[in-house]
């Protein structure tokens, strides 16, 4: 490998290839880590959702806007999901490209990747907004009295709109920091820093943004998906 | 791990992103009909799958070494036991279904 010489090698590694191996699986006991705060919060969203089942059910489908004439469509929550699972996509070739030494690639699709984040996060910007106004923030401006009447306990649904802000607010702020580590490495890539002897960073970057692409493939049909 | 890595084809990644599309689109058209008690096993029987072809492909797992595997595998065990314990207590105390 001619390039080896390019490889930054920390003092207490043998080889690039011992460094990369430890590399990854440093991410990979940090994405237990995650596994275990995203689980905490999925345990205590199940044994709610068990308990107030009727609230949850009503509660979820105003996530859901009207379509072709259906109503309570989890339009948004699934284009999001699409728009995400394009960006996995899109990292998957920004790493394949890392790993071939295409640098022309490598910069093309980290910049796709950044694209569908941002995308995802105007659609989920826009999603707070509405549910702003329609009086479902918990707490702040949670509208009981359209609840009035019907058999349900405002309460609960208000409790099913903590869970919801938690959970999506928890996988946005992912996102956020997914986002600049992205800018990064772009810019990095744009300087020619990464070749195919060298390209751990995007690697690791890769493993995390998957992983919260895997966060909310859990996400949405636990909040947007509760019809029966 | 190995010298060279092993890089995925190109139509792998592209097969397995149409096939995630086509379980997000199956997972939002059975929520909206009527699956009585299979609903919800059905979502998350989509999701589960949806995960593991992440994890397996764009993660590489199917080519990491057995280490990592091991790190993978004993995230689902220690999520298994929050997920038990708790849910035993709450099911044996009589708990669930208390505000209904």
């Amino acid at each position: 490998m001619t390039t080896t010489e390019r490889v930054p090698l920390a003092h207490h590694f043998e080889t690039p290839e011992q460094q990369h191996a430890a590399a990854l699986l440093g991410m990979w006991m940090f994405l237990i880590t995650e596994v275990l705060l995203f689980g905490g919060v999925f345990l205590g969203y199940v044994i709610y959702r068990v308990n107030m089942h009727e609230e949850f059910v009503q509660a979820s489908e105003h996530l859901g806007q009207s379509v072709f004439g259906l109503t309570h469509v989890p339009f948004l929550g699934g284009l999001n999901t699409i728009v995400l699972l394009g960006s996995s996509f899109t990292m998957a070739l920004a790493v394949r490209a890392a790993q071939s030494g295409n640098a022309a690639g490598l910069v093309r699709n980290l910049g796709l990747t950044m694209i569908l984040g941002t995308t995802f996060l105007g659609v989920k910007a826009y999603e707070y907004t509405h549910d702003w106004h329609l009086g479902l923030i918990p707490g702040i401006k949670f509208d009981h009295t359209a609840w009035v009447g019907s058999s349900v306990n405002s309460r609960h649904v208000e409790l099913f709109f903590v869970f919801y802000f938690v959970l999506t607010g928890l996988h946005a702020i992912h996102m956020v920091i997914g986002m600049g580590i992205l800018a990064v490495l772009w810019m990095r890539s744009r300087r020619g820093r990464f070749s195919a002897a060298y390209y751990t960073p995007i690697e690791i970057a890769g493993l995390y943004w998957h992983f919260v692409d895997v966060v909310w493939i859990f996400l949405f049909p636990l909040l947007y998906l509760i019809r029966h | 791990m190995d010298a060279q890595p092993h890089i995925t084809p190109i139509r792998t990644y592209t097969t397995v992103f149409a096939i995630l599309i086509a379980l997000t689109l199956l997972t939002v058209s059975t929520a909206l009909s009527d699956m009585g008690v299979w609903h919800t096993p059905i979502a998350m029987g989509i999701a589960v799958t949806k995960a593991i072809l992440v994890f397996l492909f764009f993660m590489h797992l199917l080519h990491s070494p057995k280490l990592i595997w091991l790190v993978a595998g004993g995230t689902l065990v220690w999520l298994s036991i929050m997920f038990a314990l708790t849910l035993a207590d709450y099911w044996s105390r009589g708990i669930v279904g208390k505000y209904q």
